[in-house]
């Protein structure tokens, strides 16, 4: 189990975020980082990790870390194994090489917890379930057709407000619309709080109030929870503006670093402007 | 179970429920109802209408299989190659790129036609052919504790497979994201149905089984706004239209599985218009 991390004090934020600038590439941006930091899991790290399906290798070689406190946006065109990479991380696919969970002191951590917000659902809209239906099902093993206990509605409803939507509960899931289903949908990746919070284009087929809500509300965890957050997006602008870090992958990771870094690179140029335009 | 009988008696002091066999009618309909309700409501929400057909479509082949082994026990046949093949069809259809509607009409046509030919060797279908329609009249008291203890175990299962199942059916990567694994939840669920199709099949008919699975949850879906209206809204309708049925046919002469799956496709027509836009 995850220890529940304190809320920092004010003071902390603004040295966390003078550290977010200053910080040296590789280490955890966490205030307290160094052996007593409070940071229990402070990078995920990806090395030579491999996918294949019979003959065919839709990742190969992938080497990456993703820290804490950051927002870490994996870009590249349709195939580059973008989604193969979060399926391996949810631990829903074999892979070869290895995915390890460190402490700021470079210790194993406890088992990585996942939160995951998927693409646009698809689902059947007609279905009878409600938000509470949906959510408690997820966080109780009581039967939702017997009743929500208080207990649970309780903890649905604090979920719920986290991402700004308690006043969705009693609504049909399939009645929502995109914005309002994707913030049900984090609070319900939140609850219990993740290691690793996984944004798998999350506002695809939102229109753009949703969209910057969504965000903030990310943006917002991001900071409070110093949590680790791994985005897929196609939404170029959306990643230059929330990003910390950025991983161009095209079957393999081809630049990580800054967005300014891997925007500005020749591997960025050929993989959006060789194949005649954006993604 | 005489006194069951006296007491239904006195409760229900009906003509058509002076015979015994309209009484043990009465208690089949009573188990298999709440049963098929329950299960047709995950059957309706993880888009299996088909699958339960071609299930349904199994117990000939199941039948036929317990004739060629020169079986006494058809049911113990027929519970077998419908739990195999349920989870065949289910594992070839994770296996396969073919789209779902295809593999199961492939493995629904395959047992229909082997069971027919196995059956109507030397013009001898006559004698299966009860099976077609089905027969709740000549329910006996054995069928009803196999019933009964179908109904229990399955309402146990249910209770725990239930939240994983609608998370499954809302969505499959989200639900696995949250541990639950949802491959081994629908192949128990597959089971689940098999079993309630298998050993209810003799009284509803192979060719009405999966009306009575699939529309009290569709007449349900219709009206119901929570998971919980949904649930208790298709085992109501499930249960008036099968004891409404049962009487129905008792007074037209006609069959009673015909008549409930009227019954249920008449709620569902009228509270089309009610449906949430």
């Amino acid at each position: 189990m995850m220890e529940k991390i304190k809320p920092l004090r004010k003071s902390q934020y603004a040295i966390d975020d003078r550290m977010q600038r200053e910080k040296p590439h590789g280490h955890c941006p966490h205030p307290l980082s160094g052996p007593d930091a409070d940071c229990k899991l402070c990078r995920i790290e990806v090395d030579k990790l491999t996918v294949s399906f019979g003959a065919q290798m839709p990742l190969k070689d992938v080497s990456l870390h993703i820290h804490c406190g950051e927002l870490t946006a994996l870009i590249g065109t349709n195939g580059a194994g973008k989604t193969t990479l979060l399926r391996a991380l949810l631990g829903q696919l074999e892979y070869k090489g290895t995915i390890r969970h460190l402490t700021s002191d470079g210790r194993p951590a406890a088992e990585l917890r996942t939160g995951y917000v998927p693409q646009q659902l698809e689902f059947d809209r007609s279905t009878p379930v409600t938000v509470m239906d949906f959510m408690a099902g997820a966080l109780s093993r009581r039967p939702v057709f017997l009743g929500v206990s208080r207990k649970t509605r309780e903890r649905v409803i604090a979920a719920l407000t986290r991402t700004h939507c308690e006043a969705l509960a009693g609504r049909a899931l399939g009645a929502l619309s995109g914005g309002e289903l994707q913030r049900v949908l984090l609070a319900l990746a939140l609850t219990p709080q993740p290691d690793l919070l996984i944004l798998d284009e999350p506002v695809s087929g939102v229109d753009q109030n949703g969209l910057e809500t969504f965000y903030q509300t990310v943006d917002e965890l991001k900071h409070k929870n110093h949590m680790a957050i791994l985005l897929v997006s196609h939404d170029l602008g959306v990643v230059e503006r929330y990003a910390d870090r950025v991983v161009l992958m095209q079957g393999t990771v081809v630049k990580q670093g800054s967005p300014e870094v891997v925007f500005d690179s020749p591997e960025f140029e050929q993989v959006f402007y060789a194949k005649g335009g954006r993604a | 179970m005489e006194s069951l009988y006296a007491v239904m008696d006195v409760l229900l002091p009906f003509e058509w429920l002076h015979y015994t066999f309209m009484k043990n009618a009465l208690l089949a309909m009573l188990l298999i109802a709440p049963l098929f309700g329950l299960l047709g409501t995950m059957a309706v929400d993880n888009k299996m209408a088909f699958f339960s057909d071609a299930l349904g479509h199994s117990a000939l082949t199941g039948i036929a299989i317990g004739v060629v082994l020169g079986w006494e026990n058809q049911m113990a046949a027929m519970l077998l190659f419908g739990v195999l093949w349920a989870v065949l069809i289910t594992f070839v259809k994770h296996n396969s790129k073919m789209s779902a509607d295809t593999i199961i009409s492939v493995f629904s046509s395959t047992s229909i036609a082997l069971g027919l030919v196995v059956l109507s060797r030397g013009g001898a279908f006559a004698k299966y052919s009860s099976v077609l329609v089905g027969d709740v009249l000549s329910v006996t008291q054995g069928d009803l504790l196999a019933l009964l203890v179908t109904l229990i175990v399955t309402a146990g299962i249910w209770l725990a497979l239930f939240n994983p199942l609608m998370l499954t059916s809302v969505n499959s990567p989200l639900a696995r994201s949250r541990g639950i694994r949802s491959r081994m939840t629908e192949y128990a669920f597959t089971i689940l149905v098999a079993v309630a199709v298998m050993v209810s099949i003799r009284w509803v008919g192979v060719m009405l089984i999966n009306s009575l699975l699939i529309l009290p949850a569709a007449a349900s879906r219709n009206i119901a706004k929570n998971a919980a209206a949904y649930m208790r809204a298709a085992v109501l309708i499930s249960l008036v239209c099968c004891v409404a049925g049962l009487v129905l046919s008792y007074y037209l002469n006609t069959s009673a599985g015909a008549a409930v799956v009227l019954l249920c496709a008449v709620v569902y027509f009228v509270t089309l218009p009610l449906r949430r836009k």
